[in-house]
C-alpha cells in the first residue's frame, strides 16, 4: 500500500515538469532501501495518471540495490537481509550507502522543449 | 518528435518541504516533538498511556494517533490518559506524512503543549521514509517480535533516534537473545539512545520517562 502515496507524489513531479506536454516515458530511480515494488508503482499510476497529461505513460525503472559501507575497513556490500557482517572483514553492521533514494529521473514528453 | 528532459528530483521532496516547515513551527512555540514508530502490538498506544499519566501533572501533552482507518480506538486511549489528542485517518495509506500533521497542528492547543507525541501507522517499512518534522524519531520494538528485527528491517534501525524494547516482562517465556538484538542495533546505529521497558510491570520506564522530560524542558 505504501506506493500510493509515493506514486502521488511522483505524478506530481512529472506533471510540473511536463508543463502541460503529453507524457511518454517517466524513468525512475528506486533504492532498494526505500521497499518499493515497481509493479505497485505501476498499477498506482495507471489509475492516478488517467485523464492527465501523463496518462499512458511508460514507467522505466533502475533499481538500485541497497548497500552498507563497513565502518571497519570501508567496504560496501549489500545488505541484501542475509546478515549484516562485512564480507571482507567480517566487521558487523555498516552506515548505509547505496539505495537510500527514490527519485525521478527523466521524463520523455512530445514535441519540443516544454514551456 | 519527442523531448527528454532532465529532472532528478527526490520524489519525497514536497514531503520534506512540509516536514521543515512542522518543525519551524513546533521550534517557534517551543514544542519538543517525537515521532513513534513500531509494528502492530509492539505496545505504542501503552507506551503512550503510561508516558501521559506519567507526566501531565508536570507537561501539557499533544497527541496526533495516525491510523489507517476511521476507528479512533488510540486517540480515545490517550484522550483518557489525559493528553490533547487529534485522530489522523490515513485512508488506507500505511504511514503518517508531513501534511497530515500539519493539518493536525491546527486541530491542537498549540500554545499550553510543551510536549507532542505522533504515533504514527503500526509498520515497520515505510514511516522512516516519510519525515514529519519530529526533533526524535523513535522505535518501539517489542520481545515477542524476535530479536532478528534489526536485521530484518535495517533501514529503520538505521534512521531512528531512539530505540524502546517493550515487553522485557515476557524474556523467560519468549525466544529473545537481547545481545543479539543489542549488537544489530549497535551495527546499524552506533551510541543509538535504547531503553528496555515493560508497560505491564512499569519497569525500565522512570528512564524513559526522565529522558523525555529532560527533552521537552530543554525545548522551551
Amino acid at each position: 500500500m505504501h506506493e500510493l502515496a509515493i506514486t502521488e507524489a511522483m505524478l506530481d513531479i512529472v506533471l510540473r515538469h511536463a508543463g502541460g506536454a503529453r507524457v511518454r516515458r517517466v524513468r525512475v530511480t528506486v533504492g532498494e532501501w526505500t521497499g518499493y515494488a515497481g509493479d505497485s508503482i505501476e498499477l498506482f499510476w495507471q489509475e492516478l495518471a488517467r485523464g492527465t497529461a501523463a496518462e499512458g505513460a511508460r514507467l522505466e525503472f533502475r533499481y538500485e540495490p541497497a548497500t552498507l559501507r563497513c565502518r571497519g575497513c570501508g567496504a560496501v556490500f549489500a545488505a541484501d537481509g542475509s546478515g549484516l557482517e562485512c564480507p571482507q572483514c567480517g566487521k558487523l553492521g555498516g552506515e548505509p550507502a547505496g539505495g537510500r533514494e527514490c527519485t525521478v529521473d527523466a521524463i520523455e514528453v512530445e514535441g519540443g522543449e516544454p514551456g | 518528435m519527442s523531448t527528454t528532459v532532465p529532472v532528478v528530483e527526490r520524489v519525497l521532496s514536497a514531503n520534506d518541504a512540509v516536514a521543515a516547515e512542522v518543525r519551524a513551527r513546533l521550534d517557534g512555540k517551543g514544542i519538543f516533538c517525537a515521532n513513534l514508530m513500531a509494528s502492530p502490538g509492539a505496545g505504542k498506544t501503552s507506551l503512550i498511556e503510561r508516558t501521559v499519566e506519567a507526566l501531565k501533572g508536570e507537561i501539557a501533552i499533544g497527541m496526533i494517533n495516525g491510523d489507517t482507518s476511521a476507528a479512533a480506538f488510540d486517540a480515545e486511549r490517550s484522550q483518557r490518559a489525559g493528553a490533547a489528542s487529534v485522530h489522523v485517518n490515513t485512508g488506507g495509506k500505511c504511514h503518517l506524512e508531513a501534511a497530515m500533521v500539519r493539518n493536525a497542528l491546527s486541530l491542537l492547543p498549540l500554545e499550553g503543549i510543551r510536549l507532542l507525541l505522533i504515533e504514527n501507522v503500526g509498520n515497520l517499512v515505510c514511516p522512516m521514509s516519510w519525515k514529519l518534522g519530529a526533533h526524535v524519531n523513535v522505535l518501539i520494538g517489542s520481545t515477542p517480535e524476535g530479536d532478528d528485527k534489526p536485521y530484518k528491517y535495517p533501514k529503520m534501525y538505521a534512521g531512528v533516534d531512539v530505540v524502546v524494547l517493550n515487553k522485557i516482562d515476557l524474556l523467560p517465556y519468549v525466544e529473545f537473545d537481547c545481545d543479539r538484538f543489542l549488537r544489530g542495533v549497535e551495527a546499524l546505529n552506533p551510541g543509538l539512545r535504547t531503553f528496555r521497558v515493560s508497560c505491564r510491570t512499569g519497569e525500565g520506564l522512570e528512564e524513559w520517562f526522565a529522558w523525555l522530560r529532560d527533552k521537552a524542558r530543554a525545548a522551551r
